[in-house]
């Protein structure tokens, strides 16, 4: 079958594991039943245990499914932990359903899956050496990918059924009261876990460092949690958040940069209590920079900065040109060490951020949103997710909940070396192009047809250079030559949910 | 005219290509390592092919590693590693380019 997009979905998967295609960026007003954890009562006097294995055994067994959250990133010391003693069990056919999989998760997955441990996993994205297996075809069931706000609504309407979370906490006290700000392995919000320890069945903390009692503030609550396990190291200070945020000097990031900072300037929606989110690449942490020189110029501020949260966006805070910052991950020290410090940075979970199916999420109420994207084609459809080799290499992130902003905003180079940006046919659709509203390339940038208040703004700015997706995508080809198409099996590794659930495309097995 | 040495150009920075051209006897022989082979191996060995062309080499073996680089990259490494390859760097075939 074929969802609106046109993307090719596979009918007996689709069928099989009771999906539909994707229709619309349009939420409405669906009434959900939502799901609600089992509950085994203790007193909370035997919660701290230092024996993980046998934590492992009582709580784990066959078929079940396990999350972790990826608030640690590249330092992570607890899924390899966990997993290892998992395996050591000979526990097997498990689903593994992550925030995310980050690249010091890489090997332990691949074995995971090649000895029958694993045989199932949702998540927001993978790169690196999984990446590469999985498309090539390592998994005999397709990954299924969700947004950070799809992730939130699935587990909350029970698509995701969490049997045991196991969370990597930087502090909690002996009954499980923890937050992310204190501790050796700090890291900030707790925002993608905040879920698991709600919705999962059994909600295993790990810690190095556990506190007297009671921990406050409690961002995890002892009332949600089964069992702390007391480690050695929870993750490596270093490799957790990138320290430094360092202003790239990269003179096409700054193009693309001043060029963003030019649409928002000169769009409808910067006005006094403007609210946005902006990511954490080159030009993204640019563009912050750009725009605080602007809201001085301008004589305003913005309501709130959404999202993951960087060093620039924490320094607007401080300087008072931002009144909040609503915070679901901490990019680096800095934004993690403000959550600790500043009390107008407010720790949000993952459906308060961008759940769909709730009573009203934070990006809902979102201004502009800039975001990135590996491919974009003529109908502003993006890629996140694939490379130009077919092989899966990132991920969906809150890519298709933060473009529900008013005005959102794609910033990518035009070609990267001879990879085209702009194409006219997308590997992976990600986010529907229906939700995009301007792109930004170096060369200029272009307009989706479906805003022609936008264009009106835009076209008579000296500063900008207006073209229409299908001659940025024919210029990008005049530099780079014509793509060969890939050449795929017809195996499915992955589907890609839109937010609401419905499928918004498939990716095939690559052939080499 | 012909190749007198095995000789290199470029180097393995992100948008270049390596060329090292060396004496063949099987034709023009192409060897291609890049991370963009699938989408424009074919393209890139074209224009090597190309070059090769103008210069008249019939047999010549090349080792081409890419990181991307763009055509006119791809020409300018090509054709110097050849006319190094030739010991005519100090008086190049004008005709070839």
């Amino acid at each position: 079958m074929e969802n609106k997009l046109g993307r090719n979905l596979p009918d007996k998967l689709m069928n099989e594991l009771h999906f539909k295609p994707f229709e619309t960026t349009k939420i409405g007003n669906p009434v959900f039943q939502r799901t609600a954890p089992k509950v085994q009562v203790q007193n909370g006097h035997d919660k701290l245990k230092d024996d993980l294995k046998q934590v492992v055994k009582k709580n784990v067994k066959d078929g079940m499914t396990i999350s972790f959250h990826h608030h640690l990133r590249n330092g992570d010391y607890i899924f390899n932990l966990v997993m290892k003693a998992i395996m050591d069990l000979g526990i097997k056919d498990l689903t593994l359903a992550p925030s995310s999989l980050t690249g010091v998760m890489n090997d332990m997955v691949i074995k995971a899956i090649k000895n029958g441990t694993v045989t199932n996993i949702t998540t927001s994205g993978m790169r690196g050496s999984l990446g590469d297996e999985v498309s090539h075809g390592i998994l005999k069931n397709p990954v299924i990918f969700r947004s950070h706000g799809g992730r939130a609504r699935a587990i909350e309407n029970g698509d995701i059924k969490i049997d045991v979370a196991f969370l990597g906490v930087p502090n909690s006290d002996r009954c499980g009261n923890a937050n992310g700000m204190e501790g050796p392995a700090a890291f900030g919000s707790l925002g993608y876990a905040l879920m698991d320890a709600a919705y999962a069945n059994k909600v295993v903390l790990l810690t190095d460092n556990v506190v007297d009692y009671p921990n406050t503030p409690a961002s995890i609550r002892q009332t949600q949690v089964d069992d702390v396990v007391k480690v050695d190291q929870v993750g490596d200070p270093n490799k957790i958040g990138s320290g430094a945020t360092r202003f790239t000097k990269d003179p096409k990031d700054l193009t693309i940069a001043r060029a963003v900072n030019q649409v928002i300037v000169n769009s409808q929606y910067f006005k006094d209590g403007f609210s946005f989110q902006t990511g954490s690449g080159g030009a993204a942490l640019a563009v912050t920079r750009y725009l605080r020189q602007a809201m001085l110029d301008n004589h305003l501020h913005a309501s709130f900065g959404l999202g993951g949260i960087t060093k620039p966006m924490v320094d607007l805070l401080e300087e008072g040109l931002v009144d909040k910052l609503m915070d679901v991950q901490d990019f680096d020290k800095a934004a993690a060490d403000s959550m600790k410090n500043n009390k107008n940075q407010q720790e949000i979970d993952a459906s308060w951020y961008a759940d769909p199916d709730n009573k009203g999420s934070m990006v809902a109420q979102l201004d502009i949103a800039v975001l990135s994207a590996l491919e974009i084609d003529t109908d502003f459809n993006v890629n996140v997710l694939t490379g130009s080799d077919g092989v899966i290499r990132g991920a969906v992130g809150g890519h298709q909940d933060a473009a529900t902003a008013k005005m959102t905003i794609i910033c990518a180079p035009l070609v990267r070396g001879r990879i085209p940006t702009v194409v006219d046919h997308i590997n992976t659709a990600v986010t529907p192009g229906q939700s995009i509203d301007v792109l930004v390339t170096e060369f200029g940038i272009a307009i989706n047809p479906n805003r022609p208040d936008l264009i009106k703004q835009f076209q008579d700015v000296p500063s900008l250079h207006v073209y229409t997706i299908e001659e940025l995508a024919k210029k990008a080809e005049s530099i780079v030559g014509k793509e060969e198409p890939l050449q795929y099996t017809d195996k499915t590794v992955g589907l890609v949910e839109y937010r609401d659930g419905t499928i918004i495309d498939s990716i095939r097995q690559v052939k080499d | 005219m012909g190749i007198n040495k095995t000789a290199m150009d470029g180097t393995l920075e992100s948008s270049d290509i390596q060329i090292t051209v060396s004496k063949g006897t099987d034709g023009v022989q192409i060897s291609l390592e890049s991370d963009v082979k699938k989408r424009f191996g074919d393209d890139i060995i074209a224009t090597i092919k190309e070059v090769v062309k103008k210069f008249g080499l019939d047999n010549v073996n090349i080792k081409a590693v890419d990181q991307g680089a763009l055509d006119c990259v791809i020409r300018a490494r090509t054709i110097t590693a050849i006319q190094r390859a030739m010991d005519n760097s100090e008086q190049p075939a004008w005709e070839a380019l």
